[in-house]
């Protein structure tokens, strides 16, 4: 009798928080592939088609990509960079950490608006350009015509925004790995840099393979921060869907993008969880 | 020629003073334990002589060169770490290979010095493994292999055994001496049990409260304790001490009137435990037996003399029990006698 309890307690206590995932996680999920598969309610290939011969679909699938493998990457650098430095702090380690945080509290809408104030043509960047004599007067940098610009304007913001929680993820790592090893390291020679790539960041793989999953699935889905400083002149996938929806009216458009952004998302899990997967037997 | 030259050395972190004023002096080959209870600056001594830890004062200088700024990496010494901090990433080959290849040394090198290492310490069938399968024991010698590949002229140990079962820690202790004598490494051994450094070292440096109180060979530490705090420290059981008092230079123990090396007063005779003999009650210090515990190879006899606990060794077929009162003859040649006052040695008797 107890131990039945005892064995059915954990499940118990698991349901709320399962059911409650299941109505508003799963039953959207099962209606979005439906949506996306239907026409006129008959089973219908037709939303992934139209999605494919879009005049934006082959932009937006592109700039989704190149936005992801650029930003990515440089906010796994910088935090690297960033926790190694905080590891080296003797004095108000806490104080940086919690400045460097600060864009995390900012919404992506606001971080945006932010960066658009900075980058628009009477913004702060042109101001200060002009008063330096670099340009003669306000110079548009977010148009369809200065795609590079306009590129590196949400590089800087997204990096801006986002990179706090790799940086999190990774100063947690990092303070799980006992200073032992480094000492040991160095004992027998290491410089610091051959320390950094020999033993800290093997043992950091855990951390990294989180901070990636987790940015990289949240940069597949990026679009407030786009749509806020260039509208469309830059499309991505969650903006198109949100088009779709909104602008077109046809739902059955959008959930066929919705589900092209979850499929990606999962197959870059899927390779995260592959690629830098720590055998059981090299766990400390 | 690497002999290790520890001058003046001082650590306060903070308002804490670890380290004060340590001065040491390893000859060339030699083993020294240090020796003291868990935070009386062992491990902060150790890590200011590999450089992971700055001083706030004094130098250290190995083999003639004064390494006192020098980083560590370019120390070029060994150490084997109290939790080993073998890398858990890496197979227990390349844990030894290590050091090896932070040298360059080419691949010809690498794999002789590593099998070496492997074969000292009886682990070559472990090479391919990775230390996660490993037992604690064998982490440990993958440890010392690490060490012990780069031919190092100075190895520091800090606690290497505290973490093993006290049956693996007898077997790895002899081990350890016969390959350090071998390889005849300059050695710097922290330890907090007595039994060890006694077993292991060449000299044993005592410390207490961040000072070094006796530096000396195993037997005179063991035997000639230089205050209270070694002789109770170091042996076990630990040293007797007997208040007596002193008339004309002759101490009273019971029945015995033993030469003292004061004129009157107040002293502490002190004892080890093993150096008394049994008499009859009334030939020698009254001493009222309260427990007696076989050992086997002796028996261990803990009673009052006078209103003080101490504790003798007897045969192992003692006859006597728990409620006798005997009489103790001490060993004259080997008393210790204290200041009772300050706890420390006083001048030979005889
Ligand atoms: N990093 C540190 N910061 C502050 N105090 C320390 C630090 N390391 C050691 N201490 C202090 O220095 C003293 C000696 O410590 P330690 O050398 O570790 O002793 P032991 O190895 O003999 O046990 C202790 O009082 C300890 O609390
Ligand atoms: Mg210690």
């Amino acid at each position: 009798m107890t131990r039945a309890r005892t064995s059915l307690l954990p499940y118990l206590l698991l349901a709320p928080s399962l059911l409650f995932l299941a109505a508003l996680f799963l039953v959207p999920l099962l209606q979005t592939i439906g949506l996306s598969l239907t026409e006129n309610g008959e089973l219908s290939p037709a939303n992934y088609q139209r999605m494919v011969g879009d005049l934006n679909f082959v932009p937006s699938l592109r700039n989704t990509f190149v936005l992801v493998l650029v930003v990515v990457p440089a906010q796994v650098v910088f935090a690297l960079a960033m926790a190694t430095m905080l590891q080296k702090l003797r004095l108000g380690r806490d104080i940086v950490l919690w400045i460097w945080t600060i864009p995390l509290g900012v919404s992506d809408l606001a971080a945006g608006l932010v960066w658009l104030a900075i980058l628009q043509d009477r913004g702060y960047l042109n101001s200060a350009l002009m008063a330096l004599g670099v340009i003669d007067g306000p110079t548009p940098w977010l148009t369809y015509e200065t795609p590079v610009a306009l590129f590196f304007s949400v590089v800087a913001a997204e990096v801006w925004r986002a990179t706090a929680i790799v940086l999190v993820i990774l100063v947690a790592g990092l303070q799980l790995i006992p200073r032992e090893y480094a000492e040991a390291a160095e004992v027998f020679g290491a410089r610091p840099w051959t320390i950094f790539r020999r033993i800290t960041l093997p043992l950091l793989r855990p951390s990294l393979q989180t901070a990636l999953i987790l940015r990289t699935v949240l940069a597949f889905e990026v679009f407030a921060v786009v749509y806020a400083i260039g509208g469309r002149n830059f499309p991505v996938l969650v903006g198109e869907a949100f088009v779709w929806q909104t602008d077109n009216q046809n739902t059955g458009v959008a959930a066929a993008y919705a589900m092209l952004v979850v499929v990606i998302s999962l197959a870059s899990t899927v390779f995260y969880l592959r690629a830098l997967r720590t055998p059981p037997e090299q766990q400390p | 020629m690497a002999d290790i030259q520890i001058e003046r050395v001082r650590k306060d972190f903070g308002a804490v003073r670890a380290l004060d004023e340590i001065t040491l002096h390893v000859a060339d080959g030699e083993f020294v334990a240090l020796l003291g209870p868990s935070g009386c600056g062992k491990t902060t001594l150790l890590r200011i002589v590999a450089g992971l830890e700055t001083r706030t004062a004094g130098r250290i200088v190995i083999g003639g060169r004064d390494l006192s700024d020098v980083p560590t990496r370019n120390r070029g010494l060994a150490m084997v770490f109290q939790n080993y901090a073998v890398f858990p990433h890496m197979t227990v080959y390349e844990n030894i290979a290590f050091g090896l290849r932070m040298q360059g040394a080419d691949t010809t090198r690498v794999q002789a010095q590593v099998k070496r290492a492997a074969e000292l310490l009886h682990i070559e069938m472990l090479l391919d493994r990775y230390p996660a399968k490993l037992s604690g024991g064998q982490r440990q010698r993958v440890a010392v292999a690490r060490a012990l590949a780069v031919e190092p002229p100075v190895l520091l140990m800090d606690e290497p055994l505290s973490n093993l079962d006290a049956l693996l820690r007898l077997e790895m202790r002899a081990d350890l001496k016969a390959i350090l004598q071998e390889a005849g490494t300059t050695t710097i051994y922290v330890t907090h049990d007595q039994t060890e450094a006694m077993g292991l070292a060449d000299r044993i440096a005592v410390m207490h409260g961040g000072r070094i109180v006796q530096f000396d060979t195993p037997m005179a530490v063991y035997g000639r304790p230089q205050s209270t705090f070694v002789g109770g420290f170091v042996g076990s059981p630990p040293m007797n001490f007997i208040k007596v008092d002193v008339t004309g230079g002759q101490a009273k123990l019971g029945a015995l009137s033993l030469p003292a090396p004061v004129a009157s007063g107040s002293v502490l005779a002190g004892i080890r435990a093993e150096d008394f003999a049994l008499v009859e009650r009334d030939k020698g210090l009254p001493f009222n037996v309260l427990v007696v515990e076989p050992l086997g190879s002796h028996a261990l006899m803990t009673g009052r003399v006078a209103d003080q606990i101490i504790r003798v060794v007897a045969p192992p077929d003692t006859a006597h029990a728990a409620g006798t009162e005997i009489g103790l003859a001490p060993v004259q040649q080997r008393i210790v006698w204290m200041d009772a006052g300050s706890g420390t040695a006083l001048g030979r008797s005889a």
